[in-house]
């Protein structure tokens, strides 16, 4: 997990302060292309404040954050950052996806008008095609048969499973997990988590903030233990999980598992 | 077990329910006819109407320019009120909060004021500046010079009162309506890489329109209804065109009563797009159908049912 070049995401010392408190005190992660990361840690140590800074919902204080080589929300000049015009950010996320935890489906559209809608607002895909290829989305994540259901006729994993493909309807290069699963009825939870192992096993970089460690034990290529706005602890799920060389690290997992 | 139990477990478990029955929606809507039946006969009775009056002017044509005036009054100054309503809501919104304050004191003064005295001061701007001059401040540059009462006469002056008086309000209802919609489906729209200018278009506002459109349709009755205070400047709409009337026939009560008919005409047609506006940007919600469905789609099935036994 060196400075390697093959580095997709790359997040260097990273700050936030949401005003007098420091909620990402120097943060630094590298993901690979193809590699799933997972982000751990109890609710309040920055984990989702980090990962909404990838694609710069959130503003940073100090640090970089680089997608495919290109800083994300700021250019360089004398030494300083600055940060850009939402146009030019909006062209940014383009390649970088994200799902949240309350789905956030648009509820005045169908299903598959959802999945359309930023093809053919943003990249002016052709309807025809733009409609083709989220009836293939919809395929994929099984809801073929939901594509006129609006969000509110769908249930919770429903909705998310069409809040992946409406991400993927971009083509992005990396997807970014807010808690995907927190949301929804423990039934529910292993429909969603399905399609994104189907997601990992395509080759998708992912970045995925969950509480799922049975997922992060199964999916994930390496784990990032976060405690306070602070990396405490990272290595593959067996170095992490199960053989956890920080207390906060095994305080939490006792907790949860 | 007492005796009902017994009975209710001793007979056949395949029974019948009837539902609970509601005998006094029978009785207030019978009382309530009669007492309406009883006022439309004591009007229609009433010798000190001239019935014949009310037909003869129903339509004349001093009365259906006036209608037609107050009908262009109220869509142009609802137009205008929507987009300066647009900007308002928006610069109270801003982070900027000069332009914050700027609108909050828009709102203030327009929304704290009585529309007949916003409509005189209009009226009557002449008295306080006699000429309008378009030019650079503090400079003797002049583009333009002309007189306040030509420039302005009733009728604009009017519209303008109008025009001002409701961006203050339904600047208020699009602020509410943009506020109703949640944070994450902005959130939602830049995380696909939509620009602010199409997040708010395509996903914001759509949303916003099912809590902006029943206010504004409200907001558009009044107008219609509001543009009779133009009389105090003389602008020639319905109530103004039913006065001048009156005030040569002295049949004051059969005027006001044609207008009436035509004020609620006016009303009644407004409501029809709303409704339908309604409908529109009430998809996805599961919003449950207005009286008008529900009454027209049970009188539907029940002449369906009718026709069916017959057949």
């Amino acid at each position: 997990m060196a400075d390697d070049d093959d580095a997709l995401i790359r997040v260097r010392a990273v700050r936030k302060r949401f005003g007098s408190r420091e909620v990402l005190k120097g943060i630094d992660l590298t993901v690979r292309r193809g590699e799933v990361a997972v982000l751990l840690g109890p609710s309040g140590s920055g984990k989702s404040t980090l990962l909404r800074c990838i694609n710069h919902l959130e503003t940073v204080d100090g640090g970089r954050i680089e997608v495919g080589g290109h800083l994300v929300g700021y250019s360089p000049k004398k030494g300083k950052l600055y940060e850009m015009t939402p146009r030019q950010v909006a062209d940014q996320r383009r390649t970088i996806g994200m799902v949240f935890q309350r789905f956030n489906l648009f509820p005045h559209m169908t299903a598959l008008d959802n999945i359309t809608a930023a093809p053919l607002a943003v990249l002016r895909q052709p309807k025809r095609d733009a409609r083709a290829r989220a009836m293939q989305l919809l395929d994929r994540v099984g809801l073929a048969d939901w594509a006129g259901h609006y969000p509110a006729q769908l249930s919770g994993g429903q909705q998310q499973r069409v809040a992946i493909a409406r991400a993927l309807a971009m083509d992005p290069e990396v997807m970014l997990f807010d808690e995907p699963t927190s949301a929804l009825d423990p039934e529910l939870v292993g429909e969603v988590l399905a399609v994104m192992r189907e997601l990992a096993r395509s080759g998708m970089t992912m970045v995925v903030v969950t509480h799922e460690m049975n997922f992060a034990a199964e999916v994930a290529d390496q784990i990032t233990f976060m405690d306070d706005g602070a990396v405490v602890e990272r290595g593959t799920p067996d170095e992490v999980l199960t053989r956890p060389r920080n207390a906060r690290t095994r305080e939490f997992l006792q907790r949860v598992l | 077990m007492t005796d009902t139990q017994r009975q209710a477990t001793t007979e056949s478990d395949d029974v019948l329910a009837v539902p609970l029955r509601h005998p006094w929606r029978w009785a207030s809507a019978l009382v309530l006819g009669l007492l309406f039946a009883w006022l439309a006969v004591e009007l229609w009775n009433n010798q000190n109407i001239d019935h014949a009056t009310i037909g003869n002017y129903l339509f004349n044509s001093r009365i259906l320019s006036g209608a037609v005036m107050t009908v262009f009054l109220t869509f142009a100054a609802m137009a205008v009120s929507t987009v300066l309503g647009v900007l308002v809501a928006g610069m109270k919104l801003s982070a900027n909060p000069v332009l914050s304050f700027l609108a909050w004191f828009y709102v203030w003064v327009f929304r704290g004021s009585p529309l007949l005295v916003q409509i005189v001061f209009w009226g009557y701007l002449g008295l306080l500046f006699s000429e309008i001059v378009f030019g650079v401040p503090m400079t003797d540059i002049v583009f333009l010079r002309a007189n306040t009462n030509a420039l302005i006469p009733p009728l604009v002056a009017g519209l303008i009162a109008l025009t001002l008086n409701q961006t203050a309000y339904s600047a208020e209802i699009i602020r509410a309506g943009l506020l109703s919609v949640d944070s994450g489906q902005r959130e939602a729209a830049y995380s696909l890489g939509m620009s602010p200018l199409r997040t708010f278009s395509k996903i914001v506002l759509p949303q916003a329109m099912r809590v902006i459109i029943p206010p504004m349709g409200n907001e558009t009755i009044s107008m219609l209804k509001d543009t009779s205070l133009l009389s105090v400047i003389a602008v020639l709409e319905l109530y103004t065109a039913a006065t001048r009337i009156a005030s040569q026939n002295l049949r004051q009560v059969e005027l006001l009563l044609v207008i009436t008919i035509w004020y609620v005409v006016m009303t009644t047609a407004l409501s029809i797009p709303q409704h339908y506006l309604e409908k529109r940007f009430g998809r996805g919600t599961g919003a449950q159908d207005g009286i008008l469905d529900r009454t027209l789609s049970r009188a539907w099935s029940a002449l369906r049912r009718r026709s069916d036994a017959r057949g």
